[in-house]
């Protein structure tokens, strides 16, 4: 008997079932097709100003910087403004995603670079598919537009979210998910990041700016 | 199995642990590191409580169902464009994960933290085939470099002072000048980041575990505050999860309520830096990510306990809340238990693995006090299972001797109050006049075991059930 | 008195092992709150509650004594005792000892009726505040059973607040276990001994002169350490102080000359 067919035969025999059960099998396929949400805290909820408002305040707490511009056209200014305050060369690397692209970073002064980062840049900038107001969280997904080396890879990651985006809860952003990409399907990687890179396990002492980014900057756009 | 457990000679290690001053000073850090941020995270979420029993019925229902999701999972992982293997046991698991990095002519694997890894000794595995295994956990990079297992599951290196960080990267890193500072926590922490972003772009093979997998879409999900474990799996051409059957959650709602507790539970935070969801080898339009993408998925023990009487244990998200609150692990850390999984999950989770012929004496090496369930997001119900491996040992006649015949005994005469009385109204009378004045003993023949550390205080003299009976008969006079 | 209760509740002491053999001024304390309070107190025959077998892995002795328990306290409407340790192994664990449908209603239903007894006093019954006077500062530690298996904590100390005289000061942690544990503090004394000298560490830091808790193999485990230590600390049971019972020396504690 293959390891697959023991695995599941002693799981079975444990379990004292066959896995043909019809009722079994129904209650495991309702779950599938109709995901159960468990309890949703209220901390995220509320109306978009109060979740806006969550938000700021729950991703500042894990040591993210948030910025709120009333139009995208602004963010390469902002990102420039961030880079020269810390002393950064005004150069980002950006993925495909034309909300980035159509930006004019030339006019603000900036140079930008594309594709997957190997290592040797400073600054990169993603935009986010979504963000969570409980936590402070961002929602990036890999592929062309937001390639996920650009995550991890630079000292500063600056995400840009359309307020539009910002949900209350992870639950909702799934749901989103599911409506824009289509039930069961997922880019090949979903990061939700919360705050950057951080350790303790040097005498429990937190430390930012582990192996992945040690700053992250959020632009919140809100048209 | 290639970690070979000290388990057996527990007494032993807690002796030497607790005479280890360096240990000593370490441990003291679980506290201010883990209690109390745990609680202010708790106490800023109302709904802890309300989630805690979400998350016990969400693992309960997974594992009533496990073989279905299993499946469905598979299927998922398939159409993703993923491989998936299954092992039984850990020899196969190392068998598998070493024959893809072969096929890929691996030269170095790069790891995140992985708690089964260490169950089947994948780094040796990796190392025997000639190839150069990476943790890049920082905690776990300092273990590695000292030849240790990591002493909590969820903070390796917990039982060490930055001191002795500094010494073992002085010892190791050998191109770092002599008065190059290194006293601080935070440039011990650029150093690594320094020697092991090296390590990342230059592996072949990337390994990661899983906090979760989610049958709805054949993802794997890996929690972490580093990014060490994006950086793992993203870089190299092949990614490879190494996974527990239990880890297997319905849909992505499902694992979105055990994030809500793990973190909180774990760090105190309300949710770790970097939460990933990897499905699949990447797209064909995509710029960067892994080329092949594999799942090994371990049993190891686990389909035995389903259905049995350690089946809540399967419930375990691995977040070491139970030994941040536990005063034994307090006392000695987790290197003393002997094997991969310290404090009180490791005292039902180890004899269930490794024999409670072996492992027997954690389950004993407890007081009972319940700090360890009272934090368990998912509600484990620790000490009654530890109870259950004593009776099964009891049953075993696997209970010390002298233990076994003083139970039986006092048993004896428990069992009958006629007897009891009077020897006990006796024996206390006695013990109170031999203690005299003083009112305790320091020394007492066949007590040793309690005074050897503290006083025994002496008994009043009658008994409460002679002088009560006395009092009673006065009244009714 | 609280609704719904008999006009005198006859209530079943159950000294425990310890307090019978080691410290009967406890068991006559409980009586005198319970009678207080306007209960019948009877005392019947009894030995042990069944736990260091229940915890060594010893089933059939564990029910031998449940049913001995069990029996013994027939007739009463409710049972207590002076300890969460033994309250806790009746109320929460007789039940899980007998698989057969007519003794496993028969233990819920006597386990139902269990109480540890500060609990007892200011649940049930309602009290409220006691007559007794204590002077000077005392510290309380929170014994695991009654604080985790019995939610034992506000209890005493709202009674506590009602003794003229008394004040009491909060030590750090006193929420975590002494390292008593039953056998283990025999089993593994090294361990245990660890537990204890950080415990006693921190009953000395809170600036009291004197350590109370509610259970007496907890209290002779901390009075045992802190007299090795060779501290002055008096250590007593709760219900010593509740019950105005503080004649006899305290637990360990050097005894006058009997004249």
């Amino acid at each position: 008997m293959s390891a697959r067919d023991d695995v599941f035969a002693n799981i079975r025999r444990s379990l004292g079932v066959t896995g043909k059960e019809a009722t079994r099998r129904g209650i495991v396929a309702a779950r599938l097709q109709e995901p159960s949400r468990g309890p949703i805290p209220a901390r995220g909820q509320g109306s978009p100003a109060a979740k806006m408002a969550t938000f700021i305040t729950e991703a500042q707490r894990v040591s993210a910087t948030v910025v709120v511009l009333e139009h995208a056209a602004a963010v390469p200014a902002e990102v420039a403004r961030y880079l020269r305050e810390s002393n950064l060369p005004l150069q980002v690397r950006i993925g495909a995603d034309v909300r980035l692209t159509q930006l004019d970073w030339h006019g603000a002064g900036m140079t930008t670079l594309d594709g997957a980062s190997a290592g040797a840049d400073l600054s990169a900038v993603s935009h986010a598919f979504a963000g969570v107001a409980e936590t402070g969280s961002l929602i990036v997904l890999s592929g062309p537009d937001n390639p996920v080396t650009l995550n991890f890879l630079p000292d500063n990651h600056i995400i840009v979210l359309s307020a539009a985006d910002l949900f209350g809860d992870l639950e909702s952003v799934w749901a989103k998910l599911r409506r824009d990409l289509g039930k069961g399907v997922m880019p090949r990687t979903v990061n939700i990041i919360t705050g950057p890179s951080r350790s303790a396990d040097i005498e429990q002492t937190l430390l930012l700016g582990a192996h992945g980014p040690r700053r992250l900057h959020i632009l919140i756009t809100l048209d | 199995m290639s970690l070979h457990p000290t388990t057996p000679e527990f007494k032993q290690n807690a002796h030497v642990a607790l005479h280890d001053a360096e240990l000593q000073k370490a441990l003291g850090h679980v506290q201010g590191g883990f209690i109390y941020k745990r609680q202010s995270a708790v106490d800023r979420l109302p709904e802890f409580e309300v989630l805690r029993d979400s998350a016990r019925d969400l693992k309960d229902h997974v594992l009533a169902h496990l073989d279905l999701y299993l499946e469905m999972y598979e299927a998922r992982v398939r159409a993703s464009g993923g491989h998936i293997h299954f092992a039984r046991n850990a020899n196969e698991a190392n068998k598998i994960i070493v024959d893809i990095c072969k096929a890929h002519d691996a030269k170095t694997v790069t790891k995140g933290k992985s708690m089964v890894s260490e169950e089947i000794g994948l780094n040796d595995a990796i190392e025997a085939a000639g190839m150069k295994a990476v943790e890049t956990d920082l905690g776990e990079y300092i273990i590695q470099l000292r030849h240790e297992t990591p002493s909590h599951i969820i903070a390796p290196a917990v039982h060490l002072t930055k001191e002795q960080v500094e010494r073992e990267f002085r010892r190791e890193h050998t191109h770092l000048p002599k008065d190059r500072d290194l006293s601080q926590p935070v440039q011990l922490l650029t150093e690594a980041r320094g020697v092991l972003r090296e390590k990342f772009l230059a592996a072949d093979v990337g390994i990661t575990g899983a906090n979760f997998l989610i049958a709805e879409t054949g993802t794997s999900i890996i929690v972490t505050n580093e990014g060490n474990g994006d950086l793992t799996q993203s870089l190299p051409k092949v990614h490879v999860v190494i996974a527990s059957i239990e880890k297997i959650v319905p849909t992505l709602e499902d694992a979105s309520l055990l994030m809500r507790v793990l973190a909180r539970s774990a760090t105190g935070q309300d949710m770790s830096v970097y939460t990933t969801l990897s499905t699949g080898p990447r797209r064909a339009e995509d710029p960067d990510g892994p080329a092949h993408y594999h799942v090994v998925l371990v049993d190891n023990g686990r389909s035995s306990m389903l259905g049995g009487e350690f089946e809540d244990m399967l419930r375990c998200i691995r977040c070491g809340a139970c030994m941040n609150h536990c005063p034994v692990y307090h006392a000695v850390g987790g290197h003393a238990y002997g094997w991969v999984y310290p404090g009180p999950m490791g005292a039902v989770l180890t004899p269930s693995l490794i024999g409670v012929d072996k492992g027997g004496h954690l389950p004993n090496a407890s007081t009972f006090c319940g700090r360890c369930e009272s934090v368990c997001p998912v509600k484990i119900p620790l000490p009654k299972l530890m109870r259950h491996w004593r009776e099964r040992e009891f049953e075993r006649h696997l209970t010390p001797a002298v233990q076994r015949f003083g139970l039986g005994v006092w048993a004896y005469f428990a069992r009958r109050p006629a007897l009891y009385r009077p020897l006990t109204s006796l024996a206390m009378k006695a013990l109170s006049l031999l203690a005299g004045e003083k009112g305790r003993f320091a020394k007492l023949p066949l007590a040793s075991g309690w005074t050897q550390y503290r006083d025994l205080p002496a008994p009043s003299g009658q008994t409460f059930q002679s002088q009560w009976r006395a009092r009673q008969k006065e009244r009714s006079r | 008195m609280a609704d719904g209760l008999p006009a005198r509740p006859r209530v079943g002491l159950f000294a425990t092992c310890l307090v019978d053999l080691f410290r009967p001024v406890i068991g006559f304390a409980s009586a005198k709150l319970l009678e207080d309070a306007g209960c019948e107190v009877v005392v019947p025959p009894q030995t042990c509650c069944g736990q260091p077998a229940f915890n060594s892995g010893d089933r059939n002795t564990a029910r031998d004594l449940a049913l001995q328990v069990m029996d013994a306290f027939q007739g009463c409407d409710y049972i207590v005792a002076p300890s969460g340790s033994c309250g806790g192994m009746i109320a929460k664990h007789y039940p899980e000892l007998f698989d057969e449908p007519q003794l496993a209603n028969r233990a819920r239903d006597f386990a139902s009726r269990t109480h540890e007894l500060i609990s007892f006093l200011t649940d049930v019954l309602g009290v409220t505040a006691v007559d007794a006077q204590f002077d000077g500062r005392v510290t309380y530690h929170d014994s695991c059973s009654g604080l985790r298996e019995l939610g034992v904590q506000k209890q005493p100390r709202r009674l506590l607040a009602s003794v003229r005289g008394l004040e009491l000061v909060e030590m750090a942690e006193s929420d975590v276990c002494c390292g008593f544990g039953g056998t283990f503090a025999v089993k593994y004394g090294e361990i245990s001994d660890a537990i204890v000298t950080k415990k006693t560490a921190h009953v000395e830091a809170a600036g009291a002169p004197v350590l109370l808790a509610g259970d007496l193999g907890c209290l002779m485990n901390m009075a045992g350490k802190l007299s090795r230590q060779g501290s002055r600390m008096d250590v007593r049971h709760v219900a010593e102080v509740l019950a105005g019972l503080t004649d006899e020396p305290p637990i360990g504690a050097t005894r006058e000359k009997r004249s």
